[in-house]
């Protein structure tokens, strides 16, 4: 749990706990119809924030395909050590790597992360994911694409597009990562900026 | 953390960090590729100027699994026996552009000279010093203790300590680096440890460590063990006579056949045996007590690579250019968000 004080920063919430529901029930059935059902799907999220983005997407799929069992479909990718920025950035832990029992050799992957901005951790994420076996497909999608990318990468589907500023900072706060002043928070907030 | 010189002054969270990310260490071993890419491009020196064959082994294994370069450095066959000091050594070593110093050294104190001079500023872990120190023996064997441990009580291993275990350390204590980094690694970590040796085996100023110390094996285990490590008897350094015969030795000091089925009398079903190798079978420990089902001297070894790619990771990965220019504010400098 991160345990968030009030901000002292300006900032100001641009999906709120509905929007963000919506957003992944869209994803959920954008994933059903690029791969035409639910055969194959595996849904891996990246720590801390896109592992239970891809536990809520992999129970709207179920929901909306009751063939899929939510619990196999869903796994944790860790990029820890895979990054660029190791040796430019404090000591940062590494976090388990929990993989569906089918594994993911021949499957199709959908890699889930919370904002995508530079890009540099998809690529890791790629990189990570060749190391552990051959998907046959991997797609991405992220709850906030804020732009500025820096790596030639996109994501295949998007809970919402934020133009931002590269001052500003976007933090998503899910339920089960996080607290503000003790209270469980569903939100995507911009802080900082002009 | 720069530098792992000693268990002594470690912290529990520290302690807890390094065997959380050796958990994490140990699952590339199951993996297709068994590699990671996280120490590309750095250089690790194991420098050992006293002979070892599983603790070199592997540290070049937990560095080349992260994809770093190892140069092996052996005493024998090098200018040491020319009589090339420490400071010339580790200042070649520096001029070659070493990021990381593993040092096994006959001196007690000398990883800390290179870690306390400007002679190399490279990370330095000890990898043995004289009858001092040996961390990453200690930190495996509190790895292995915790995977038992947990397994007992049902809890993951992750994240938890040792509250309770109790730890039974017998041999060549006087000696033993491996029993003096226990000691106080076990003791952060919350575990009760009994010293079990020969008044000559036990360093003076023992009673001021921070465990129980017993002459008598067979009451301790009657007092009841979680976990029984077994020291070396080492001969290399017994340059006296500490007791009279391996044989009086054996049957007092011993981990022997009678002994392995006294835990099944005393229905300590789930103590584990433990040894940092290399045995002396016969004298310390029995065979049919390296071979049962309690022993854990394999799982040692094995864990001894994640531990040490842990130790590896955490020293080397972090922000190695003090005070670097901030590159504006790019966004790969974020940590939030991507």
């Amino acid at each position: 749990m991160t345990e968030v004080t009030a901000a002292k920063m300006p900032s100001r919430v641009v999906l709120n706990q509905a929007d963000i529901d919506r957003a992944l029930t869209r994803i959920a059935h954008e994933i059903l119809e690029a791969n035409k059902g639910s055969q194959d799907l595996v849904l891996l999220g990246i720590p801390r924030r896109g592992y239970p983005l891809a536990v809520r997407l992999a129970h709207k799929i179920a929901a909306a395909d009751p063939a899929v069992n939510a619990k196999a479909i869903v796994g944790q990718l860790d990029v820890t050590m895979f990054r660029d920025d190791l040796s430019h950035q404090p000591t940062r832990p590494p976090h388990p790597t929990q993989l569906p029992i089918s594994g993911i050799d021949n499957k199709v992957v959908v890699l889930i992360d919370d904002v995508l901005y530079s890009g540099r951790t998809i690529r890791a994420a790629l990189d990570a994911l060749v190391d552990i076996g051959r998907p046959r497909i991997v797609r991405l999608a992220v709850l906030v694409d804020r732009g500025h990318r820096e790596l030639p990468i996109r994501a295949d589907h998007v809970g919402k597009n934020l133009p931002t500023s590269s001052s500003e900072k976007v933090r998503v706060r899910l339920e089960e990562t996080d607290t503000v002043d003790g209270q469980p928070v569903n939100e995507v907030v911009i802080e900082g900026g002009q | 953390m720069k530098h792992l010189l000693s268990t002594e002054n470690l912290s529990i969270q520290d302690a807890i960090g390094i065997l959380d990310t050796a958990e994490e260490m140990a699952t590339v071993g199951d993996r297709e590729v068994k590699k990671l890419p996280a120490l590309r491009g750095r250089t690790v020196v194991n420098l050992f100027f006293e002979d070892s064959t599983r603790t070199r082994i592997s540290f070049e294994a937990a560095a080349k699994r992260l994809s770093a370069d190892v140069i092996n450095f052996a005493a024998k066959g090098s200018s040491v026996s020319k009589g090339e000091s420490l400071k010339d050594t580790a200042q070649t070593l520096a001029a070659m552009g070493a990021d990381a110093v593993v040092i096994r050294h006959w001196a007690s104190g000398a990883p800390h000279r290179l870690a306390a001079t400007d002679w190399i500023d490279a990370a330095i872990i000890n990898a043995g010093d004289g009858t001092h120190e040996h961390p990453t023996q200690a930190l495996l064997d509190a790895f292995t203790m915790r995977r038992h441990w947990s397994k007992l009580n049902g809890t993951a291993s992750t994240g938890s300590a040792l509250k309770g275990m109790r730890v039974a350390i017998a041999g060549d204590v006087l000696h033993s680096r491996v029993a003096r980094s226990n000691v106080w690694l076990l003791r952060t970590l919350g575990a009760d440890v009994t010293l079990v040796a020969p008044p000559t085996l036990l360093p003076i100023g023992v009673e001021s460590w921070p465990c129980k110390v017993s002459y008598d094996l067979d009451s301790t285990l009657e007092a009841g063990v979680d976990a029984m490590m077994m020291l070396r008897v080492q001969g290399e350094r017994m340059n006296a006579s500490f007791f009279p015969s391996t044989r009086e030795y054996s049957r007092r000091w011993g981990f022997d056949d009678t002994r392995l089925k006294a835990l099944d009398e005393l229905g300590l079903k789930d103590t584990i045996i433990m040894h940092p190798g290399p045995m002396n079978r016969g004298l310390e420990i029995s065979s049919s007590a390296a071979d049962s089902p309690r022993s854990t001297v394999l799982d040692q070894v094995r864990n001894g690579v994640s531990v040490r790619m842990a130790a590896l990771y955490l020293l080397l990965s972090g922000d190695s250019r003090e005070a670097a220019p901030s590159l504006s504010s790019a966004p790969s400098s974020s940590k939030e968000n991507n």
